[in-house]
């Protein structure tokens, strides 16, 4: 069995410089405010024009004083969901920016 | 077989084909390539408009409250719902309903009160768990979850994979062996409410699929009354067979969609697209990947038609419908994939639904048995003696 894990990457400063560094694929992402909390998960998919880098420029202008992970893949939806749900099991709730999403997700036990 | 639709079929038909094209395909203009659901108020809108078409709930027993339709008719309609980018496995996003699982509509009237009637109601959701980390293709012999009676209650211990909502699920049909008898006579059927100790969601599992996940579930000691045996006990894989025979027509029906969505695109792109002086109409090499694709679709829609008519007769319909399982999702494969040959590039990309078409069909031929036990029952039939 493969457990199921968070983003592995290590975190980094959440700035407009840092999003146009990133690669132009689809994946997902976690912001993390300064003080460590994990507020919001978010995926980049066949929408966005440049994947994670549009959608991590778009986090840096919402986010001040944050960093943030990253993971590319084509299974972005669903990975996206086992990541809310993993947050989910381990806090007892979604990440306070995905309140509106809670009804997406199933449960982890 | 000349199969001719009733006028009241075609008209069913032509109104599913417009709700798909003028209701369906727009939204999804501006959805995710690989969305799942629409927006909340379109879903609202467009229930209340299969509603008032009269298919809401079109698989629901007409006993219970449902349209009553035929099997032909019903896999007319998959094979046009299924015509848009999320149409494999969500036609028309679910707006025409579900039907609960079909198991409980034998059930008993206290089981029914309480999952069946609900679940109708859209109060509650349930899950079928039978396939296992130890085999899904022979599930008779593959299942290794346990119960044991312990005066009124059951106790269960095992896990299961590959299981679709179990997260969501209120309740679920769980699949578990009651005796020594080491196939399908030592199977029992349970319906467990999913908050009962002991059941555990333990993970996501992402496939090609990636607009849905399945999950694996495990049981520890998880205690549940006499009262949740479906059917009875060592009776249980008849109840999950049924299921595997019943799913296999429409199964089938709904791998043609796309096949022929993909075929209009590939045929609208050969016609228009230039190379080398000419159009790829023009082209031997294009015209024949354009017939093989009818050749593929005609006979995938006859091999379904013809099973959905012996059901319909009241005939044995077992190898007809494992016949269009595979002809359709192989078939429907194919077709998809010469299509995305043709358009070249942009067949690659997400602009286009060919892509999710591609990894979608990839899993039909493996969801819900896979080719080789389609052949593997029709060959029994067939080498029986049994097959006219």
């Amino acid at each position: 069995m493969v457990a199921a894990q968070g983003i592995a990457r290590e975190l980094q400063p959440l700035t407009a410089d840092a999003a146009a560094a990133l690669p132009a694929q689809l994946g997902v992402f976690e912001i993390v405010d300064g003080q460590g909390a994990s507020v919001y998960f978010g995926a980049a998919g066949g929408l966005e024009p440049f994947g994670l880098r549009t959608a991590l420029a778009a986090a840096a202008q919402r986010w001040d004083e944050a960093s943030f992970r990253y993971e590319t893949t084509h299974a972005y939806m669903t990975r996206w969901q086992e990541l809310l749900m993993l947050h989910a099991a381990a806090h007892g709730e979604v990440p306070v920016a995905n309140a509106g999403d809670a009804h997406r997700i199933g449960r982890l036990s | 077989m000349d199969f001719q639709p009733t006028e009241e079929q075609q008209l069913i038909v032509d109104t599913v084909r417009r709700y798909v094209r003028e209701e369906i395909e727009p939204l999804e203009a501006s959805l995710d390539p690989d969305a799942g659901e629409l927006l909340p108020e379109d879903q609202t809108r467009l229930v209340a408009m299969a509603k008032e078409m009269g298919f809401y709930g079109l698989d629901i027993p007409e006993e219970f409250g449902g349209p009553g339709l035929d099997t032909t008719t019903r896999a007319l309609m998959a094979i046009e719902m299924s015509q848009h980018r999320a149409g494999l496995y969500n036609p028309c996003y679910g707006t025409f309903g579900g039907a609960g699982l079909a198991q409980l509509y034998e059930a008993t009237e206290a089981q029914k009160e309480r999952y069946l009637y609900p679940a109708l109601r859209g109060e509650k959701r349930g899950c079928f768990a039978l396939t296992e980390p130890s085999g899904g293709s022979d599930p008779a012999r593959a299942i290794r979850t346990r119960a044991h009676q312990d005066g009124d209650e059951w106790i269960i211990n095992g896990s299961k994979l590959y299981i679709s909502a179990a997260d969501t699920a209120d309740f679920a049909l769980v699949f578990a062996r009651t005796s020594d008898d080491p196939g399908r006579n030592g199977v029992t059927a349970f319906i467990v409410d999913t908050d009962t100790p002991g059941f555990h969601v333990e993970r996501v599992v992402h496939t090609l699929r990636s607009t849905h996940y399945a999950t694996e579930l495990s049981f520890i000691e998880m205690r549940v009354p006499h009262e949740a045996v479906l059917g009875d006990v060592n009776r249980g894989f008849a109840i999950a067979n049924d299921r595997l025979s019943r799913q296999r027509i429409p199964y089938a029906a709904g791998c043609i969609g796309p096949a022929i969505k993909a075929q209009e695109m590939a045929v609208e792109w050969a016609k228009n697209r230039e190379t080398f002086g000419s159009t790829l109409a023009e082209k031997q090499a294009v015209q024949w990947m354009i017939v093989d694709n009818e050749i593929d679709i005609r006979h995938a829609r006859w091999c379904v038609l013809e099973a959905a008519q012996r059901a319909d007769r009241g005939e044995r319909f077992r190898t007809e419908a494992a016949m269009a399982k595979l002809v359709a999702s192989e078939a429907s494969g194919r077709v998809v994939d010469r299509a995305m040959q043709i358009h070249g590039g942009i067949g690659m990309t997400k602009d286009l639904p060919l892509e999710r078409w591609y990894r979608e069909l990839r899993i039909r031929r493996v969801g819900e048995g896979p080719s080789e036990v389609q052949r593997l029952i029709m060959a029994r039939e067939i080498l029986g003696g049994s097959f006219k």
